[in-house]
């Protein structure tokens, strides 16, 4: 690629920064009826970078010590500068990132972005949403509240019910008997090194997206250059336009409702003797904890609950059906859309205590949730006849016109 | 690409919707950058201040310090604001030296009297205006060096006993803290006012 300009000509046959942005962020061929299903992939990196930052910050006042890390929160709060903006977009900075990588994912589950050839981009999605979740459920763990403390106590344990060395490997992970000074002292260290794993792992599923390119909400692959657009200025705008929303958004509840996704019991300082009456996680991993909870038998529930997000991983295996996007399977989005349905029930549930109806129903929506991966998909992969999707997104517009 | 804006038949009109209008796209360009450098700026602003010294820091501003066990001839080191500040109470010889100086002859020209609120009180930062080190003289016995004040083993910096710097590489004499005298034998150092 020649330059006009000599100086950044000089550099890129040096080493070709400039070829690598026109590549992939200018002229970039992207599918041109993308939409808004396809701003939060680019939202998520967004927020993973305003975690990043937010969260060094906060990391140069709080203090790892059992004695004042409750504490050096509230300075942060009260005493450091901005210290509560920072705090306030940290804290729920970590509520919009599930919800953008939950969009993001139920995106790729209804227009088929994990069908060939994306199996292996899929996957990688799968794999940093694990990554996100650990490092959320460990940096909950930070503040040293009540919650923090019997959240980190209960998920812990999680890891007794593996037979025979369960135990031994609790006590591994706690560095310890219970939660105390050497657990702190290393979920600190987790929560600061994993994020930057997430960022290695976004490049490589950068990588593999732009192997096989785009996904489009009409499931059929570009055939031509009628099919696309250049990525600017189309999809930067369109990007840009999507942050200024949702960072409007963002803005509104971390300055007037900062405290909308959080548990008062958190603002009590972790107190080793006495449990918590309710103990519930946040809100983002309540549908887990619901299936956990709707098990009676420990491991067995242990495995329910890993096992619903490691199923993700098998998806591109259990839909096999040739038609890729829900658009033209009308059984499928059927499905579909009852399996969102479900995990805000089962979100509902985990939100109640463990008694009563709720378990009933949990009970039921844990029996969808996997009904729906390993029954409903290879079913429909079968069965299902759908409808013929357009020739081409270019032949599909044009039928619109 | 022609988009029919009416049913003019003018067809000036077409050719004005079809022309880049590139003044307007400067425009557009110019006003997207400046909002998204002046917004950054400013949410920058917050995490930079966040850097600045916190509220309780600031509030171990002052420090009150009860100073009528110090003989005169001596001096205490306390510590405001994680430094160390020399509270000296000066002999009259001291006062005398430090007043009779050709001022103008000083590498860092200063009245003893613009230093000091009370004459027998000196009071200065304990810190070498070189790089930091803390001057020897405060304790009995340590080297006063040449004027009888501080001597700073670090690169050999010299004081008197008004603090000003007379030899070696300090480039300024020692540095007066904000304080005042709240009674005979209360010194509050971290204010000018009483
Ligand atoms: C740190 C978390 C993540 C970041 C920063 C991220 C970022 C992105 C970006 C920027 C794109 C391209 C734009 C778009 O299609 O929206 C993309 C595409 C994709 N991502 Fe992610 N992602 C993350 C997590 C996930 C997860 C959890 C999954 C699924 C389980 C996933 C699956 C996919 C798939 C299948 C595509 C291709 C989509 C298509 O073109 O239809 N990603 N990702
Ligand atoms: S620091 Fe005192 S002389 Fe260099």
């Amino acid at each position: 690629m020649k330059e006009k300009n000599t100086i950044l000509q000089w550099i890129d046959e040096r080493l070709p920064v400039i070829t690598f942005v026109r590549k992939h962020l200018i002229d970039y061929p992207t599918p041109k009826n993308l939409n808004i299903m396809w701003n939060f992939g680019s939202l998520a990196g967004i927020m993973l970078v305003i975690m990043i930052l937010s969260g060094w910050f906060l990391a140069t006042h709080y203090v790892a010590d059992t004695e004042k890390a409750f504490a050096s929160v509230q300075h942060i709060m009260r005493d450091v500068n901005y210290g509560w903006l920072i705090r306030y977009i940290h804290m729920n900075g970590s509520s919009f990132f599930f919800i953008l990588l939950y969009l993001h994912l139920l995106r790729g589950l209804y227009y088929g972005s994990y069908k060939k050839p994306r199996e292996l981009l899929w996957i990688i999605g799968v794999v940093l949403l694990i990554l996100v979740m650990v490092t959320a459920f460990v940096g909950y763990v930070l503040p040293w509240g009540q919650m923090s403390y019997w959240g980190a106590t209960v998920i812990t344990n999680l890891f007794s019910a593996i037979p025979w060395i369960g135990e031994d490997i609790v006590i591994l992970i706690l560095g310890g008997f219970s939660v105390d000074q050497p657990t702190l002292t290393r979920f600190f260290a987790i929560h600061f090194l994993i994020p930057f794993v997430i960022v290695g792992l976004t490049m490589i599923h950068l990588m593999a997206l732009h192997v096989s390119k785009s996904n489009n909400p009409l499931g059929v692959e570009v055939k031509t250059k009628d099919d696309t657009v250049p990525f600017h200025p189309y999809y930067t705008g369109k990007d840009v336009l999507g942050l200024a929303v949702f960072l409007l958004i963002f803005a509104v509840v971390v300055f007037f409702f900062p405290q909308f996704f959080s548990e008062p019991e958190n603002s009590i300082p972790a107190n080793p003797l006495v449990t918590p009456e309710h103990i519930v996680p946040e809100w983002y991993f309540l549908p887990y904890y619901a299936m956990l909870r709707a098990i009676p038998d420990k491991l067995l529930g242990v495995i329910v609950m890993f096992g619903s997000v490691f199923i993700l991983f098998f998806v591109p295996w259990l839909d096999r059906h040739p038609i890729r996007s829900a658009l033209f399977r009308p059984l499928y989005r059927q499905f579909f859309f009852i399996f969102v349905a479900v995990v805000f029930i089962l979100g509902w549930c985990g939100s109640n205590p463990p008694q009563g109806v709720y378990v009933v129903i949990a009970r039921w929506a844990t029996v969808y949730y996997f009904a729906f991966f390993l029954v409903i998909m290879p079913l429909l992969s079968r069965f299902e006849k759908g409808r013929s999707p357009p020739e081409s997104i270019h032949a599909a517009e044009r039928m619109k016109l | 690409m022609v988009v029919p804006m009416s049913n003019d038949t003018d067809s000036s009109s077409h050719v004005a919707v079809d022309a880049v209008d590139s003044g307007r796209r400067d425009f557009l360009y110019i006003a997207t950058g400046s909002v998204a450098t002046f917004g950054t700026a400013l949410a920058a602003w917050p995490f930079i201040d966040s850097m600045n010294p916190s509220r309780n820091v600031l509030s171990l501003a002052n420090l009150d310090v009860d100073i009528a066990r110090i003989p005169v001839g001596q001096a205490i080191t306390v510590r405001w604001r994680g430094k160390p500040v020399f509270i000296r109470h000066r002999s009259a010889s001291e006062i005398n030296a430090a007043r009779n100086v050709d001022v103008s002859s000083l590498p860092d020209p200063q009245d003893d009297t613009q230093r000091v609120k009370k004459p027998e009180w000196l009071i200065t930062l304990g810190v070498c205006t070189h790089l930091g080190c803390i001057p020897l003289g405060n304790k009995i016995g340590e080297p006063r060096g040449d004027w009888d004040g501080w001597f700073c083993v670090c690169h050999g910096s010299q004081y008197d006993t008004s603090g000003r710097i007379r030899q070696g590489p300090a480039p300024t004499n020692l540095q007066i803290p904000p304080y005042t005298f709240i009674d005979d034998h209360t010194l509050r150092i971290g204010t000018d006012k009483a």
